[in-house]
């Protein structure tokens, strides 16, 4: 497939166009941390401020139906987008906030037969690929419960390890915590044998797909999961709203983390019940305006095509990971062919520390994450302090690939390595 | 202002060839710090015998201005008063906290004016201040008072 039209994409995203240190044309390469935004997200923010705003949910007059509207119309995009139910998505606002929700759904006080009982018996498997998004709520999670929490290690590729998932994910095994594509190495994760031992065990799945969905077609179907979760702000969106999709069955037995208005079916001044999901695991007036921007990104995305976005990426990607591996002393994290593998890539250059790399690439407009990603354990694995990582997203070009190796380049001689 | 004002000739001197950089087997008081943003790491190891820095070494991982800013303080601190090495760790925060504005003072801050430039780059001031911070807290274990 052919690259996007970025002359026509870029256009989209004003601040591309801006200059940075010294008048150097901006080339955005933290798309992993978080993405730029298209004029019609920020127009549809500002849109449902000036005309629609109200409490969703609330109140019985036209502003506040056409705000329940507006942030329902929003739910049912993101549902669409992975082809999911709109009774099955909560807005949240962060993956993380995600992630502790469903961690905060298990506990040692349910009744033994709940599907979220928790206890010294079970364990929770986690992998050294996780963001400590995805790690630290299951860790925190076994102190609370006293269950074990065990790991699947990383191969050689960086790819998570599923040698050994037979034994690893056992009959105690709760719930299966996994990356769906790593925010270091871009190692995509082979799901398909993870999820089948887990259905074996009677295990549920919960997949952190911040780094998938933004940049491939993903269906919760196919993946036949049990939990999902995103942020908008890598999506285009806007920050300040998360997404978590859950299988309706698991949601309806689900405690909430959070209580409060609004969801409830029923309260007194000593006991309340719920509502039924998502409303359950709403608590509040909700960020409206973020959701409804993410609905929109999540159009914006569509209309361009997931599919035609990931081969835009994957031309790129190997364009970057030949020209990196011709510059010597850069060691790729992870695997150097495009099998896997998605955007993001990670590396070392021999004799300068990443945030030296990062420094003078910036000098040159280029902007790269620096450090440890948020991912310690995996650190540790590799026996590194930190990385460089440059990702890529549907607005990059290969002219823009092509700064980067040289900027790559210049830091070399910069530091005379 | 460029990189060249960030990494001075005296900084990647340093970062090349630190000094005083391999952990000494007598000390008074061993301090570790890290900056948890970044995951840059220093131990720092002091011998202090009547308030007089006898022997200060240090070990740690990071960029080259948080590894040269370790081997400057190393420098400037070796035989000093721990009221003058307090006092060197007072006039180098501010020079850091001056986003640039602030005027180093070469006679008493010697090499390690050359962080000057650093103080224009924010998210690099933490690298700079690593080794000093660890200095400030070791001395006032050691019995340095504010």
């Amino acid at each position: 497939m052919p690259l996007l039209d970025t002359n026509l994409i870029r256009q989209d995203f004003p601040i591309l166009g801006r200059t940075v240190r010294n008048g150097k044309k901006l080339v955005y390469l933290d798309n992993a941390a978080t993405s730029q935004k298209p004029l019609v997200v920020l127009d549809a923010e500002r849109n449902f401020y000036l005309n629609h705003n109200a409490a969703a949910h609330r109140g019985a007059h036209l502003l506040a139906e056409e705000a329940t509207d507006a942030f329902e119309g929003a739910r049912a995009i993101v549902a669409d987008f992975i082809s999911a139910q709109s009774s099955e998505i909560i807005f949240t606002k962060s993956a993380t906030e995600s992630i502790n929700v469903v961690s905060y759904g298990f506990s040692n006080h349910l009744s033994k037969g709940d599907p979220f009982y928790i206890s010294k018996d079970n364990n929770i498997v986690v992998t050294q690929l996780e963001h400590h998004a995805n790690l630290l709520p299951w860790q925190q999670l076994a102190k609370r419960s006293g269950a074990t929490l065990s790991w699947l290690g990383i191969t050689a590729d960086a790819q998570i390890d599923i040698s050994n998932i037979d034994s690893m994910i056992n009959d105690k095994t709760k719930i299966v915590a996994i990356t769906h594509q790593s925010n270091v190495s871009g190692a995509i994760t082979q799901l398909e044998p993870i999820v089948k031992r887990a259905r074996e065990v009677g295990a549920m799945v919960l997949l952190d797909a911040c780094q998938s969905v933004p940049h491939m077609p993903v269906d919760v179907n196919k993946l036949n999961v049990d939990f999902l979760t995103y942020s908008g702000h890598k999506a285009v969106g806007p920050t300040g709203v998360g997404v978590l999709w859950g299988r309706s069955e698991l949601l309806e037995k689900m405690e909430p983390m959070i209580t409060g208005g609004s969801m409830i079916d029923h309260a007194t001044i000593e006991s309340a019940t719920w509502a039924k999901a998502p409303k359950k695991f709403e608590a509040g007036v909700p960020n409206m305006a973020q959701a409804v921007g993410l609905g929109t990104a999540l159009k914006y995305l569509t209309k361009i095509g997931m599919d035609k976005i990931q081969s835009h990426e994957e031309i790129l990607v190997a364009k970057a990971l030949t020209g990196l591996q011709d510059i010597s002393g850069v060691e790729i994290i992870g695997s150097k062919s495009l099998l896997n593998r998605g955007s993001a890539i990670s590396f070392t250059l021999e004799g300068v520390h990443p945030h030296d790399v990062g420094q003078v690439l910036d000098d040159y407009g280029i902007a790269v994450r620096t450090g440890h990603h948020c991912a310690w354990p995996l650190m540790q694995e590799l026996k590194l302090n930190a990385t460089t990582r440059a990702s890529f997203y549907l607005y990059n070009t290969p002219e823009e690939v092509d700064i980067f190796l040289n900027g790559v380049r210049e830091v070399k001689k910069f530091f005379k390595v | 202002m460029g990189l060249e004002s960030l990494y001075q000739e005296i900084i990647l001197d340093h970062y090349k060839r630190p000094k005083n950089k391999a952990l000494q087997d007598k000390y008074s008081v061993e301090v570790h710090h890290n900056n948890p943003s970044c995951g840059d790491e220093i131990t720092l190891r002091v011998q202090v015998e009547n308030q007089i820095i006898k022997q200060l070494t240090w070990d740690g991982v990071g960029c080259s201005i948080s590894q040269a800013s370790s081997s400057v303080m190393s420098e400037l601190t070796q035989g000093a008063s721990i009221e003058k090495a307090l006092e060197l760790e007072v006039s180098f925060l501010e020079l850091m906290q001056g986003k640039g504005q602030v005027e180093a003072d070469e006679q008493e801050l010697a090499d390690a004016v050359a962080f000057s430039g650093v103080a224009r780059y924010p998210a690099r001031v933490k690298c700079a201040l690593l080794s000093w911070m660890a200095l400030k807290d070791a001395l006032l274990r050691a019995g340095g008072s504010k």
